[in-house]
């Protein structure tokens, strides 16, 4: 420090004789130097591989790797991206492909067309089934204006969001080579958007449908018997149905715990803005798409038995009136409930002009 | 062709962040988003360790695999990029992904997603013009015979980017040095199967 200081500003040497010492000393410092550099090289050569790795830091260890693939972070993991909760490996990822490319996928394809090909089958072998005796003319109240109302809005939004949600399972095997990036570029986008914001209002209104249509639907009794008969296919006598069926309520209360099961899973993956981790929408998207898929697939024997399969079924839900016949052979057990309220058509046409067919208590015009 | 790879020298990184930055300042990249992260783990503990992480372009994609428009797509250098005009925000790819790499802006209602955006290995994306490009991908340093900036502006060169096989010679070469029995990643039991430097030098 002495040397340091010789040199400093307050004690430049101004005369030749203290210029001379400046230098013997400016020498001194540069063999210290000299020497010192001498030495670090001597360490140098010294180094051994195995000794420092005796006083080194860690490297990683098996207790770091356990950390990495359970993606557990600590009180001290940090991560430099400002708002990131993820691990350093996202080791479930990986098991989220292979369940959704390899399972879902194919088997969810096979689901949805091997139901089809079954209900054409099916179609061609058994056929339509059509009313045993003549229509009386006389009609029956089935659906109110409110609940066809509900249903088809329901149903619209269920096949708009079958096609959609197929689309984004398996549109880029079907549409993009078909029609070439331009046009996919703008189906895939909105086919997105469609589900993305039809979907909660799908949610809401089948919440509602389900709500409305919960006191037809109780299981009873003779719904298991219903069952073992297949329906009344095994055996050539009619079975016992209430206002539903063994069937009918089968689908409901596959709706009501299935189709809920959809909806909420929905709703995880179209609002993340709620900061649920990807692990968290990995499961919602398995159980979406197998939930979704397996509903579409049920669905198909819903629409052919409710339009081409069973002769009188569709007018009920599009008129709201089915016939006496009708009612008498699918749904014994409620036509006993309500064989007094038959109507004929003019009575029915002049409800319906009068506005009236909504209420199912209303009185008869005569 | 080249095969192109990222590896992060896990006992050289020193959490200086240069890599995020350097990254950012390269392409331009979107307010909010940060291609490249750094990991620590134990932090303020002896056994500490950093990591820089982004997209590492891996041979088997699962982000390309799960993606339901299809816009991944793989350079013949081995660089997977994506089709931004096909993107949709699905968030499909986050979920696969096993490096966190995709992004997404949310500057929409609900917390819908925006276009994906991730790391291109300073290779750009799919565009009319170099304008568009970098608009929406940031800079092509691979067509102008350049590496990715992160990597060369490394300040430890902890980060190193380019060919597979040069990555794990220069790689091998510290481990020899080092004197480590398994690789830089001790006592991991997989470290033969495992690591990134054996992987590297056998599919480069």
């Amino acid at each position: 420090m002495n040397l340091l200081t010789a040199q400093a500003p307050g004690r430049v040497p101004r005369s030749g004789k203290g210029l001379a010492l400046g230098i013997w000393r400016f020498m001194l410092v540069a063999l210290v130097l000299a020497l010192s550099i001498g030495f670090t090289q001597v360490a140098v050569a010294q180094a051994d591989p195995d000794r420092e790795m005796t006083t080194a830091a860690p490297g990683i260890t098996a207790e770091q790797w356990r950390q990495v693939r359970s993606g557990e972070t600590g009180p001290n993991y940090r991560d430099s991206r400002f708002d990131s909760n993820y691990s350093l490996i996202n080791s479930s990822g990986e098991t989220w492909r292979e369940i959704r490319n390899r399972w879902v996928s194919p088997f969810g394809l096979i689901a949805v067309f091997g139901m089809a090909a079954l209900i054409a089958l099916f179609y061609f072998i058994v056929g339509r089934k059509e009313l045993e005796a003549p229509r009386t003319g006389r009609l029956l109240l089935r659906w109110t204006l409110m609940k066809r109302a509900l249903h088809w809005t329901v149903a619209t939004l269920f096949i708009i969001l079958a096609l959609t949600g197929m689309t984004l399972l398996f549109g880029k095997f079907v549409f993009r080579p078909l029609f070439g990036d331009g046009i996919w570029a703008w189906m895939i986008a909105a086919t997105k958007v469609l589900h993305n914001y039809l979907g909660p209002i799908f949610g809401i209104l089948l919440v509602i449908l389900l709500v409305s249509l919960i006191k037809e639907n109780i299981p009873k009794k003779h719904d298991w018997v219903w069952f073992k008969k297949g329906g009344g296919m095994i055996g050539k006598k009619h079975v016992d149905a209430g206002f539903a069926n063994g069937g009918e309520k089968a689908w409901y209360w596959i709706l009501a715990t299935v189709g809920i099961l959809v909806i909420a899973s929905g709703f995880v993956l179209d609002f993340p803005n709620f900061n649920q981790s990807r692990d968290t929408m990995q499961w919602a998207n398995i159980i979406h798409a197998v939930g979704a898929l397996g509903l579409t697939a049920i669905s198909l024997g819903h629409i052919y038995i409710g339009t081409l399969g069973t002769e009188g079924a569709l007018e009920g839900m599009t008129t709201g009136y089915v016939d006496e016949t009708w009612a008498k052979e699918h749904h014994n057990l409620w036509y006993d409930e309500v064989k007094d309220q038959t109507l004929s058509e003019e009575e029915v046409a002049a409800r319906k002009s009068s506005g009236g067919s909504s209420e199912p208590s209303a009185t008869r015009t005569s | 062709m080249a095969q192109m790879k990222f590896m992060c020298d896990a006992e050289r990184c020193i959490e200086c962040n240069g890599c995020v930055t350097a990254c950012k300042n390269a392409n331009d990249v979107e307010w909010g988003i940060q291609r490249r992260r750094v990991v620590t783990l134990n932090d303020g503990e002896a056994n500490e360790m950093s990591i820089s992480v982004a997209c590492m372009h891996c041979d088997d994609a699962p982000c390309m695999a799960v993606c339901p428009t299809d816009c991944f797509y793989k350079t013949d250098d081995g660089i997977v990029l994506h089709d931004k005009d096909l993107c949709i925000g699905c968030g499909y790819c986050l979920y696969a992904c096993p490096f966190g790499a995709p992004q997404f802006p949310q500057q929409d209602a609900f917390g819908e997603r925006g276009k994906m955006d991730k790391c291109t290995f300073c290779a750009g994306g799919p565009a009319e013009s170099k304008e568009e490009e970098y608009e929406k991908y940031g800079s092509n340093r691979i067509a102008e015979g350049k590496l990715p900036l992160c990597a060369e502006m490394c300040s430890t060169k902890a980060l190193l980017a380019g060919d597979a096989q040069d990555v794990a010679d220069i790689f091998r070469q510290r481990v020899v040095h080092r004197g480590h029995k398994d690789g830089a990643w001790s006592n991991n039991p997989q470290a033969s199967a495992d690591n990134l430097a054996y992987d590297a030098a056998h599919k480069g």
